[in-house]
């Protein structure tokens, strides 16, 4: 303040306001810049974590056996590793075709009755809390038709989650998609379900790909449904209507053990975890790549 | 024949794409049904008391909802400040190169799942949190009347506060989004008419850019709210996980509603300890659909004059 107000005796009166005017916009502009500095150092902070402390857990072994009974050395998450790679192949399977039909219905069928309804539907369920739609899930699968904690419930609950991702993504990039293409080729005498096949989604394919990635990426994070759904399997499953386990479960399990050597474990699963979430992101950019040459 | 394929691709989309408004009546129903004892035996005392005792059968969630409450104010109330100074900084001041990628590494921060966040959260922050920031906190901020209130009692780490801090980081990122896109919205008009008028550029954010803004940017903020009441893992992991009476305090140990639901819905065995579990989830699906209603179209208003690539 002393400081500041020696500048301002310096300049002569009709300066003064200017050169207020200017340090109160070098102090307003370093602040700014530091809350930018905070989000970007949190970031570095957080993966800097799961790095550092999840490589010591990371060998063979963690990536081919499965876990062992506190006291045992080694074990690793092997059946966790299938079962994220499990849950996603079957949560896309079914989410990506059911968001792809509900961008094509809201935007190629804008003037049927029920457009509004399903973009609209889409947008809740997309801002439902993970866990409500694990409860869903529960009641409806577990508890109900599979009778069972099983894989299948448990990847219905992530592509519960995943539609609307793949929905809403799709639908922006379909609008992109230029009239004068659909009217071309409607012109040549082909059928709108011809068009949308071949005109309208070849030509948004990136964004489709695009739209997938994202809703994988997304929900293969995801704990809270799959703790109520897929429950979690120390041994290798891929049967879809047993328990199976998954990455996020596994952390979260060996996180609340009150043991040190599966405290390091978690950290080494995160790390797997973030590597799985990047590596399916990578691939299927390739793949974008490829389809395109 | 063209005209049969037609009819049945048409059918085969919308058959699909119903399935979208079918899951949410679905969930809806099926919660209500559930939650239907519950809503029955205990009426509005659900939400009044703070008796949550499977063993006598009562059951009032109000310490779920104030834990809530509480860690989604903090949460809100920490990271909307840095969210959009940030979104200011990258959308009119920072060096021209920097301003995408360095927004792209913040959004990043949307991907790291939520389990990552309270596995961090438990080793690193509610450590740091007990034994420096509480302390501080208390030795400072708590002398002042009201206000120290909030920072009484032994810092534990465990505790409302640290459910608070990693939940404002959680939604740092779509805060942020947001933010920028609404920025992003505001014609250039408006910052030049200002400037033109002499004023500095930091004037002319203050003063033409934000309130033009400021809609969009409140829509985000209560975007942030929608996220951060229904997080569960992160939350479950470092807020402490016990109902006690509501005191007041950030430095005691919660619960929130979503971390209620996942440490009781495997473990609750009667069919009404059940029912209140479903209960609170129940509430957790109709806060959702009004905030996000809300959120969305504060969002939609202000970021209305562009045309695709909105972040939400």
């Amino acid at each position: 303040m002393a400081v500041r107000s020696a500048t301002l005796s310096a300049i002569p009166a009709r300066h003064r306001i200017a050169a207020k005017r200017r340090i109160g916009e070098r102090i307003a502009i370093t602040l700014l810049g530091l809350a930018t500095l905070i989000g970007v150092v949190l970031l570095v902070t957080i993966l800097g974590y799961v790095i550092v402390q999840g490589a010591p857990a990371i060998n063979l072994e963690f990536f081919t056996q499965r876990p062992k009974p506190f006291g045992e050395v080694g074990g690793g998450v092997q059946p966790a590793i299938a079962g994220t790679l499990l849950l996603a192949a079957v949560s896309g399977a079914i989410a990506i075709p059911v968001g792809i039909a509900a961008a094509i219905f809201v935007v190629e069928y804008r003037t049927g009755r029920f457009a509004a309804p399903v973009r609209f539907a889409a947008e809740l369920i997309s801002g439902l809390p993970s866990i409500v739609i694990g409860v869903f899930v529960w009641a409806f699968l577990v508890r109900g038709v599979i009778g069972q904690f099983s894989g299948l419930a448990g990847a219905i609950a992530l592509a519960v989650i995943m539609v609307p991702i793949v929905a809403r993504t799709v639908e922006e990039v379909l609008r992109l998609v230029p009239g004068s293409l659909r009217e071309a080729a409607l012109a040549l005498g082909a059928p709108k379900w011809k068009v949308i096949l071949s005109v309208v989604l070849p030509t948004a394919r990136a964004g489709i790909i695009t739209a997938s990635v994202l809703a994988i990426a997304r929900s293969a994070g995801e704990t809270a449904p799959l703790l109520l759904t897929a429950l979690g399997n120390e041994f290798f499953s891929l049967n879809l209507l047993r328990a199976v386990d998954a990455l996020p479960l596994r952390v979260y399990r060996y996180a609340i053990s009150p043991y040190d050597d599966w405290h390091v474990k978690a950290w080494g699963a995160s790390l797997v975890l973030v590597a799985v979430i990047g590596v399916v992101a990578l691939l299927l950019r390739v793949v974008a790549r490829q389809r395109v040459n | 024949m063209t005209r049969t394929f037609d009819r049945a691709f048409a059918a085969g989309v919308t058959a699909l794409a119903m399935l979208v408004p079918l899951t949410l009546a679905g969930i809806t129903v099926l919660l209500l049904i559930d939650a239907w004892p519950a809503l029955t035996t205990f009426g509005l005392s659900y939400f009044t008391t703070t008796v949550w005792d499977p063993v006598k059968l009562v059951f009032g969630a109000a310490a779920y909802v104030y834990g809530t409450i509480v860690t989604t104010i903090v949460a809100v109330a920490l990271a909307t400040p840095i969210a959009v100074g940030a979104a200011i900084y990258l959308t009119e001041f920072a060096p021209r190169p920097l301003r995408a990628p360095v927004a792209f590494v913040i959004e990043l921060l949307a991907f790291i799942p939520s389990i990552i966040y309270g596995l961090w959260g438990m080793f690193v922050l509610v450590p740091v949190m007990r034994s420096n920031i509480e302390p501080a906190l208390q030795g400072t901020i708590g002398h002042v009347p009201l206000v120290g209130q909030l920072f009484s009692g032994t810092p534990v780490g465990l505790d409302l506060l640290s459910g608070g801090v990693v939940l404002a980081i959680m939604i740092l990122p779509i805060l942020m989004a947001v933010s920028r896109e609404v920025l992003l919205a505001v014609p250039p008009t408006q910052r030049e008419a200002m400037i033109g008028l002499g004023a500095t550029r930091w004037e002319a954010v203050t003063r033409a850019v934000l309130p033009y803004a400021r809609p969009g940017i409140i829509g985000g903020a209560v975007l942030g709210v929608g996220r951060a009441f229904g997080e569960t893992m992160a939350v479950t992991m470092v807020v402490g996980n016990s109902s006690r009476d509501i005191t007041g305090s950030l430095f005691v140990p919660g619960y929130t509603m979503a971390s209620a639901i996942a440490n009781q819905f495997v473990e609750a065995d009667t069919e009404l300890y059940f029912s209140a579990v479903v209960e609170v989830a129940l509430v957790l699906l109709l806060v959702a659909v009004v905030v996000n209603s809300v959120a969305r179209l504060l969002i939609r208003r202000a970021v209305a004059d562009r045309p695709a690539g909105a972040v939400i």
